[in-house]
């Protein structure tokens, strides 16, 4: 078989909708194309019967109940949904609210917001791993704080957190805990039963669904979870989320669910399979990688690396025929190197060294053993080229020499 | 973002890539940028002396591809050049030659400082060894 170029690899950023998936939507562009809110006719019974089947597989997919889920356009609006609902809700009990500094954006700025609004938020630095510590979220816990919002897995490095552990501690101090499980959810278990998660935000391309529809997982008992709704209307999804329901990406992101959730017995060991193949490849091959982020805990299909001397984006250039990310100043719009990296003591010069791969379900053998031979070639060409990798060889130590900074 | 074509073309075949002995009288070396900015480009010129044309030039650099693409290009103009003509090379020429993007003029920026810091170390060095072999005079005197 010959490998098809370019090779995507950045399936953290998103995935290819599955053509299962695809499948499973397409009668309700075209023959079943009622609005889940007509009740007076069939083709409305037919729509609405469609969204409570893929309810009911994102809610399995979390060990939810289908009466917990809301459909929303996705995991953005689920997080501000999350953190403003229940700050708007719960305001009068508390306004503390407790996140970390390595969340995605779709957290953190929310969270900057509601400070704006007159809420406290506390970021918590993370190790150097990239995880929270149950202990620091207990120590940050006062008598004000009403939610609690950490991530299940990070999007840049891949990074688990305890959320088992962190849910225990909300629980037992009676303080609601939502997490962003984007990246989480059908790579890896997820209860929020077991996990005393009272809030979880989703989304369906990131496990090969279609864009644009997600959801937020709202606990009905124990404790009951009660939001302010951000967008008003019609009074859908029991008021919290209005709006014409999406029937064909709702039913593609059931669909989604179900799929992942049958195959994540094979497609998790095979997936971490190929990563560590990915990974040895690499490393045995090229000195001074490192990773970043946890080694063990972490998704099986991300591996983020940084290879010293070498900037991300001309490495990216040399592995054309590849689609991954990077960490490095140069591809963001800010010109900042990733503040994810940046947080776990990564200095800058190997943030702007790093490179995200991200594996998934349509990933082979062959195709890691391409992208191992071309970022070797890549990095080796770019290290010859590199005038710091040339006086680290001449036993110059990097950090002594006054540069001048720009 | 995609990239110019000059910019893919130096990329994928660097110019004079390499390093002379800074030990040689005739070699000026300019190093700018930082690590933790993302780019160091190390630039070099040979001098000669007698007639003050930049005989050869070398880069390496630890950036993105349009910094590589700069010094690349910045050492094909250098090569033939005298040190004035050198001077006037300017980074709104390479933004132009290689089609660079406004988020990337920064790797012109630093392409031209590190042409100039390579002509100031050159002569620097030069004007420490005349008054080296002009000291012993001195001293007579």
């Amino acid at each position: 078989m010959t490998l098809k170029l370019p090779i995507y690899m950045d399936n953290n950023a998103t995935t290819r909708c599955d053509p299962r998936v695809v499948e499973a939507m397409l009668p309700y562009f075209t023959e079943k194309y009622g609005n889940a809110a007509s009740r007076n006719h069939a083709f409305g019974w037919e729509a609405e019967a469609a969204v409570e089947d893929a309810r009911a597989q994102v809610a399995t997919i979390i060990g939810a109940s289908p009466k917990e889920i809301v459909f929303t356009s996705g995991a953005t609006e689920s997080n501000n949904l999350a953190l403003k609902g229940v700050a708007s809700m719960y305001r009068k009990k508390g306004n503390h609210i407790i996140t970390a500094v390595t969340e995605h954006k779709a957290v953190i700025d929310p969270c900057k917001r509601l400070e704006r609004d007159g809420f406290q938020v506390t970021f918590l630095p993370v190790d150097r791993y990239g995880q929270v510590h149950p202990e620091q979220v207990a120590e940050a816990i006062t008598p004000q704080t009403i939610l609690v919002s950490i991530m299940a897995a990070n999007n840049e490095i891949g990074t688990l957190n305890p959320i088992r552990e962190i849910g225990r501690i909300c629980k037992e101090k009676g303080v609601l805990f939502h997490t962003d499980a984007v990246q989480a959810v059908g790579k890896i278990p997820i209860d929020v039963n077991e996990m005393g998660i009272d809030l979880l935000s989703m989304t369906a391309h990131k496990l090969y669904g279609p864009k644009g529809i997600g959801a937020l997982y709202v606990r009905k008992k124990d404790p009951r979870v009660r939001l302010d709704p951000i967008i008003d209307g019609g009074g859908h999804e029991r008021g919290m989320r209005s709006g014409t329901l999406a029937v064909p990406l709702i039913v593609g992101f059931g669909e989604a669910c179900d799929i992942a959730r049958r195959e994540m017995p094979e497609e998790a060991p095979r997936l971490l399979q190929l990563r560590e193949r990915l990974r040895q490849g690499i490393m045995s091959r090229l000195e001074e990688t490192y990773i970043n982020g946890h080694p063990t805990e972490r998704l099986p299909g991300n591996i983020n690396l940084s290879f010293a001397y070498v900037e991300g984006e001309a490495l990216m250039m040399g592995i054309k025929d590849v689609a991954v990310s990077s960490g490095s100043a140069c591809t963001s719009a800010s010109l900042e190197p990733s503040y994810v990296l940046r947080a776990l003591g990564v200095g800058d010069e190997l943030a702007h060294s790093s490179i995200r791969f991200g594996l998934g379900r349509f990933n082979t053998q062959e195709e890691v053993d391409f992208v191992i031979e071309q970022v070797v070639k890549a990095v080796t060409h770019l290290r010859e080229m590199s005038p710091l990798y040339e006086m680290a060889r001449a036993g110059i130590d990097l950090k002594s020499v006054q540069w001048a900074a720009h | 973002m995609a990239y110019s074509s000059k910019v893919l073309d130096h990329y994928n075949n660097p110019r004079n890539v390499g390093s002379f002995s800074t030990a040689d009288p005739n070699v000026g070396t300019g190093l700018v940028g930082a690590p933790e900015c993302g780019d160091v480009l190390k630039l070099q010129i040979l001098v000669n002396p007698e007639t003050g044309v930049i005989e050869d030039a070398k880069f390496k650099t630890f950036g993105c591809g349009s910094a590589i693409a700069s010094s690349s290009l910045a050492t094909e103009w250098l090569r033939g050049k005298t040190i004035e003509q050198a001077l006037a090379i300017k980074n709104t020429e390479i933004v132009e030659e290689l089609a660079l993007p406004p988020v990337k003029v920064h790797c012109s920026v630093l392409a031209e400082d590190a042409i100039k810091a390579a002509i100031k170390n050159y002569q620097e060095k030069q004007a420490a060894r005349q008054s080296k072999e002009a000291k012993p005079e001195a001293v007579g005197v």
